[in-house]
């Protein structure tokens, strides 16, 4: 900022008008977005016999759900699904970055006969609806004895993701300065090593905006996975679906509600990481060269 | 330390309708300054590329001390490159971006670390070694990119435009540090430019290529007074040399505007174009080439005086005037130049006549 002692108070004053505008608009959004969540913790904290209470701040405090939602008596095991959410968004969001990376790095970079072509099917891929899929995919998984197998969710949410990771890494890659990558090999590296040492730190903050997407796509996908799971290893989304109360013919609201909250907190907390990644490389990557 | 061979290389991308760089020859000596210059698209980027492996050479074969590189890979052929916009790892401290091709070699810590110091000294950039390249300035940055060259002593440096982006003063002060620094390493060096002033007086000789080809290679004496053809002359020299074009007599005589280049005759009726640079033409009493002046640039030292020139086509001419015969805007005036500093070429193949 070069700006004068003179001119100094006239900006300041230009910059809280805007501030209050930006602030105005952001709150906004925040409380559109952030209004379900905030309505799902207050039933979730609140006693059972209230949960239909609409007063707008938390009242009757109470732990008493998350225990419910915890307990496995009933048929539920809520951590063994949250387990199985992990193992399954960690694992195809690691296949999807390191498939997505690469086929990015050549669509980014290489010359090569039906770019176009194949550029042009992963789009395809990505417009097709989910929902025609189950059908096929579970008479697939049957006959090759996948249902209720962990690869049965795995392999289709790898493809799901591919489309997405591989469209937002080339968008990056193709962005960045490739001199950088023919200095590296001046220097004396390989293609490979050219890629590992100078081209990957430099599209970590891609590479980890898009691990955030595809985790968090996994972890929410329910449709295949209602169908090719059984009990044992379904992931959080089936298993809250399914969540029985004590009486099976009332909906334990309030229960779910805290196994809603539950299930969020990994997600929060994987994206606060990442993000601290995200800012990090970008600040490290002012390539302007 | 190498010298550098071009034999017969052309290369061509797919699809385009002429070569890039067309049988392009040309041998570079063990610590010799060469200068590729030619106005942009010539091929001289191209050129140095191939060089560093950058470009699949179409056919023909480079050769690095006799090694036959053209197939090589560019870590294979020990070639240090500085690029127009530098390319630093922004990632990398200056100490790391200088050091990286040593720890790819995977040289010891402690010589890698001896040895980007030892470079970092020379450029003036010790105290910078712990920052990221953002942090630096243009100068600075440019300065990190020769250190990451010097550092590997390599065979052969090849430079891209590394001045391009440098503001006007600091661009004349790296010329010369480059120019400097080169000499005391004696690497072999391949600069290329568009800026034929940084080629002038950079070079230990000048290849000047235009649409591919090599139009010349000399030392930049023998570019400014002798240019093989028309673009060479009317490329090298600031401002251009006047280019008027005429016909030989019936005796196959050429003159201009009364001035008689004696002892070069050529066919009778024979275009022609004769070559006179700015600083050579003087106010004159009685002969010479009559000029209405346009426009007059004064430059403290000396001025240049643009006209219009009473001769076929009336073409436009470059004269510099000094001292005290600065002339007005509007006024007449008469131009001579001695005849032994007249060029002449052949209109049709631009070649030079002697």
């Amino acid at each position: 900022m070069t700006t004068t002692a003179d001119s100094a108070p006239v900006k300041r004053r230009v910059r809280t008008g805007e501030g209050w505008g930006s602030y105005f608009s952001g709150g906004v959004i925040v409380l559109w977005c952030l209004l379900p969540f905030y309505w799902m913790m207050v039933v979730a904290f609140r006693d059972v016999s209230q949960t239909f209470n609409t007063t707008p701040w938390p009242t009757h405090l109470t732990l008493d759900n998350f225990v419910a939602a915890l307990n496995t008596s009933g048929g539920n095991n809520l951590l063994r699904a949250v387990g199985n959410s992990l193992l399954v968004s960690a694992i195809t969001t690691g296949i999807a970055v390191l498939l997505g990376v690469t086929v990015s790095y050549a669509l980014a970079r290489l010359n090569f006969k039906g770019k176009g072509f194949i550029t042009g099917i992963i789009l395809a891929a990505s417009m097709f609806p989910g929902v025609a899929l189950v059908t096929p995919l579970f008479q697939l998984f049957t006959d090759a004895g996948w249902i209720g197998t962990y690869q049965a969710l795995i392999v289709p949410n790898i493809s799901f993701a591919l489309p997405l990771t591989i469209y937002t890494l080339t968008a990056f890659l193709h962005d960045l300065p490739w001199e950088l990558e023919e200095a590296a090999r001046v220097d004396g590296a390989t293609r490979g090593q050219a890629f590992m040492k100078v081209i990957l730190p430099l599209a970590a903050p891609a590479v980890f905006t898009t691990a955030i997407l595809a985790f968090i796509a996994t972890w929410n996908e329910y449709l295949l996975a209602s169908q090719l799971s059984r009990p044992n290893v379904e992931p959080v989304t089936v298993a809250i679906a399914r969540f029985a109360g004590d009486n099976p013919y009332i909906q334990p609201y309030a229960a779910i509600m805290a196994a809603g909250t539950i299930v969020t907190v990994p997600l929060v907390i994987m994206v606060l990481i990442f993000q601290r990644r995200i800012v990090a490389g970008l600040t490290a990557g002012g390539v302007k060269s | 330390m190498a010298s550098i061979t071009f034999d017969r290389v052309t290369l061509q991308y797919p699809g385009a309708e002429r070569p890039s760089v067309s049988d392009l020859s040309l041998h570079i000596d063990d610590g010799e300054f060469l200068v590729l210059v030619g106005p942009s698209g010539c091929g001289k980027s191209t050129t140095l590329r191939m060089l560093a492996g950058l470009e699949q050479v179409s056919e023909g074969s480079i050769l690095i001390d006799d090694t036959d590189v053209t197939e090589k890979d560019p870590k294979d052929r020990d070639i240090a490159m500085v690029f127009q916009n530098y390319a630093l790892y922004p990632h990398m401290t200056v100490a790391e971006n200088m050091g990286f091709a040593l720890k790819l070699a995977k040289k010891p810590k402690a010589e890698i670390r001896e040895r980007v110091e030892e470079a970092a000294e020379l450029l003036d950039l010790t105290e910078f070694l712990d920052r990221k390249p953002k942090a630096l300035s243009g100068g600075q940055r440019q300065r990190v990119a020769m250190g990451r060259a010097i550092v590997r002593s390599p065979q052969v440096f090849c430079m891209d435009e590394p001045l391009s982006n440098l503001d006007a003063k600091l661009r004349v002060q790296t010329r010369s540090h480059i120019a400097g620094l080169q000499r005391r390493l004696g690497v072999t060096t391949v600069y290329v430019t568009h800026d034929q002033v940084e080629a002038m007086t950079m070079g230990d000789r000048v290849a000047v290529l235009d649409k591919g080809e090599l139009q010349q290679v000399d030392t930049p004496r023998v570019l400014y007074s002798r240019p093989a053809n028309v673009f060479v002359a009317g490329f090298v020299g600031s401002p251009a040399m006047n280019l008027v074009e005429t016909e030989a007599d019936a005796q196959g005589r050429v003159s201009l505007g009364g001035i008689a280049l004696e002892g070069r005759t050529v066919e009778p009726g024979q275009r022609v174009t004769v070559g006179v640079r700015p600083e050579h033409l003087r106010p004159a009493a009685e002969d010479g080439i009559e000029v209405e002046v346009d426009l007059v640039e004064e430059l403290g030292s000396d001025a240049y005086v643009y006209g219009t020139a009473d001769l076929e086509g009336s073409p436009l001419v470059v004269a510099r005037a000094v001292g005290d015969e600065i002339p007005e805007k509007g006024s007449r005036l008469r131009l001579s130049a001695e005849a032994d500093l007249l060029h002449l070429f052949d209109t049709d193949s631009g070649l030079r006549i002697d």
